[in-house]
């Protein structure tokens, strides 16, 4: 049948505003990437991402010249300077009946800028420590998820048979559980098991970021895998395969130099998008205390410590809720610029 | 049609057996996972252990377990919790559904209204300030954790603007029956809704907006305006109706997904008693009959939901008929 209705799809498509002359001659790598660098909003977002990126890697930095905390120590009977007074970090009686503790609120300078959690433990620097424990957690899980997606898509796609079939109704069955209910589940199972998860060879620990890292990388894989394979099993059929095969390619190069290439630019689309969920499904995880485990900290955690203060010290929960609605926020920005820049909507051909 | 259905109805039996004994597996194979140390309490002996384990059939194989414990959920009906002998399974979900069933459908109507408003708008208005600024919201309501929303709205309606004007109406958290006082359940049910659907909102705005405009370049809307149809007309009647095939499809998906069990955080959040917090709690207790009775609660529904959502498409979408 191909041969009879064969009609080459456009290769490369304009975008709004771009002239032939700009994308003539040049790989479609590069028309991408000059499309992005021209996008406002996608090159916004994606400074944005970085600068989180930045300050959360510098969480030591902070804590050690800034707030001058360790704030994974407990500092209860500790005291802090608001206007020239000492104050305590942890105060006596601020509840509603002249009881309890209450933590000292925001004090808008260096040391305790957004206030203690009721630890006495310094909230600006955790929420810096635990976002990189929460994009940590959100890049690894998306980069594994995504290669593991795209090297079953390649062979099942490829190969197809029984492997195909033996891949895919794995995928199907991961896909009809609820991911939360799916993560929760297995997250339960594992940390409820003492001394850690012993796997062959590998040990790992409870606390490990490893745990959520894997647990979310696995519950999204079939989200990028379907979309994935459906294209590798188009794009084997195509000409330029056919033609490789002709002339007496191996499988391997055919997968890695002739598909690869082809279907990679879909997975890049959605790396971008990945990230975002995987920041939230972990923030959920943690919330719910079944993600990053004490002593660690994420972004999750810490809107969980927050809630018990929520209507006292409102800052410890909504602060960490900032950072992660800005990352995620930053995030789908770009992903839309990415996708964009790979597939413009425009359908304007290029003629020699 | 009588084939398709019986085809997915076959489909769905196959699926609930296998997450059945997946889940069951997970739980009874894993290495150093085990449920009967924990339902013998703080440092039991090792009798105490053995009885344990007699007692809930835990000394059986797993095979003859898994059996008993379907025989006991589907055909006696008297499963009775782990950690808590005179919970009844069963009736425990029986009386969580209705409260995530008014959460879901309360905020799926919701999200399908704003959307499709906010997609329409969007379209309508291409090429002016609305349309950015409309996307920009539905970008910030896909990018807020819904459980931290919840709480920043229970911090505003719950005490620091509780006692003005706007928020006064609003009630404590938790749930009231609709049979037990109608506007009741309609005041506790306002907040959990708007938390809920606002991630949904976004997400079908800017999937229909993409859509209509995508279908837009269509050959039968040129047909229609060249009709001398009125551009209104053309939107609703030819744009949106075929914009709705791919929104049916995803609102029957996200609709099952959430009435089995996927509004558990806004459930945890708001303190409503539902299948998804019932789950949860099983869950991180390791309540394995209750957890098995919610996962095929859940799967049941998202089957039937998407089994739904292919019938739908065909009468929506005559070029798509199930075989």
């Amino acid at each position: 049948m191909a041969e009879f209705a064969y009609e080459p799809e456009p290769e490369v498509r304009l975008a709004p505003g771009e002239s032939v002359k700009e994308i003539s001659g040049r790989s479609p790598w590069r028309i991408a990437g000059r499309r992005l660098a021209r996008d406002r909003i996608a090159m916004g977002g994606l400074i944005l991402f970085l600068v989180i990126v930045v300050i959360s890697f510098l969480a030591p930095v902070y804590s050690s010249h800034i707030a001058n905390t360790d704030p994974f120590v407990s500092n209860i009977s500790g005291t802090t300077v608001v206007d020239g007074k000492k104050v305590d970090v942890v105060q006596q009686g601020g509840g509603g009946l002249g009881l309890g503790e209450t933590p000292i609120g925001p004090t808008w300078h260096s040391n305790y800028f957004l206030g203690a959690d009721n630890q006495g433990r310094d909230v600006a620097a955790r929420v810096l420590y635990g976002g990189r424990a929460s994009l940590l957690i959100g890049v690894g899980s998306a980069l594994i998820c995504c290669l593991l997606a795209l090297a079953f898509a390649l062979l099942a796609g490829f190969f197809r048979g029984w492997f195909d079939t033996i891949v895919s109704r794995v995928m199907d069955l991961i896909w009809a559980f609820p991911v939360y209910l799916l993560a929760i589940t297995i997250a339960t199972v594992l940390l409820t098991t003492p001394g850690g998860v012993k796997l062959w060879f590998i040990h790992i620990q409870a606390t490990s970021l490893w745990i959520p890292t894997l647990i979310i990388a696995l519950i999204y894989v079939p989200y990028v895998y379907r979309p994935v394979r459906g294209q590798v099993l188009s794009t084997r059929e195509k000409e330029y395969v056919e033609a490789s095969i002709s002339q007496g390619a191996s499988s391997l190069r055919l997968m890695f130099s002739e598909i690869l290439p082809n279907v990679v630019s879909t997975v890049i689309v959605m790396f971008p998008l990945m990230i975002a969920t995987t920041v939230l499904t972990e923030a959920a995880l943690s919330f719910l205390s079944i993600g990053v485990q004490p002593p660690k900290a994420s972004w999750g955690t810490i809107i969980q410590d927050g809630q018990g203060l929520l209507y006292t010290r409102p800052w410890v929960a909504i602060a960490p809720g900032i950072m992660i609605v800005l990352t995620v926020l930053s995030l789908n920005i770009l992903g839309d610029g990415v996708r964009d820049a790979l597939d413009p909507r425009a359908k304007v051909r290029v003629r020699e | 049609m009588l084939a398709f259905i019986i085809r997915r109805l076959l489909g769905l039996v196959v699926v609930l057996f296998t997450i059945t004994v997946v889940v069951f597996l997970l739980f009874f194979a894993t290495p150093g996972v085990d449920p009967s140390a924990r339902l013998a309490g703080r440092n039991p002996s090792p009798e105490t252990v053995a009885a344990v384990k007699h007692e809930f059939g835990l000394d059986r194989s797993l095979p003859v377990r898994y059996g008993l414990m379907m025989k006991r959920l589907f055909i006696s009906r008297d499963l009775v919790s782990y950690g808590n002998q005179a919970l009844e399974v069963v009736p425990a979900i029986l009386a969580a559904a209705p409260v995530t069933f008014s959460l879901v459908f309360g905020a799926a109507v919701l999200w399908v209204i704003v959307s499709i408003a906010m997609g329409i708008m969007a379209v309508t208005f291409k090429g002016t300030f609305v349309d950015p600024l409309l996307m920009i919201l539905a970008l910030i309501g896909i990018s807020m954790p819904v459980f931290w929303l919840g709480e920043v709205l229970n911090l505003i309606t719950q005490d620091r603007l509780h006692d003005t004007f706007f928020f006064r109406w609003v009630p404590p958290l938790g749930y009231v029956p609709f049979t037990q006082d109608p506007w009741q359940w309609f005041l506790h049910l306002i907040i959990p809704w708007i938390t809920l659907s606002i991630l949904y909102i976004g997400f079908y705005a800017r999937v229909l907006r993409a859509n209509m405009l995508d279908i837009q370049n269509e050959d039968y809307v040129r047909t229609a305006k060249a009709k001398g149809l009125a551009p209104q007309q053309v939107l609703v009647r030819h744009v949106l109706r075929n914009s709705m095939i791919t929104f049916a499809s995803l609102f029957g998906l996200d609709l099952g997904v959430l009435i089995g069990g996927g509004a558990l955080l806004t459930e945890v959040v708001f303190n409503l008693p539902g299948v998804g917090r019932l789950t949860y709690n099983a869950l991180t207790a390791l309540d394995l009959p209750v957890i098995m009775a919610t996962v095929i609660y859940g799967a049941f529904f998202i089957s039937i939901l998407s089994a739904l959502v292919d019938i739908l498409y065909a009468r929506l979408d005559p070029r798509i008929r199930p075989t």
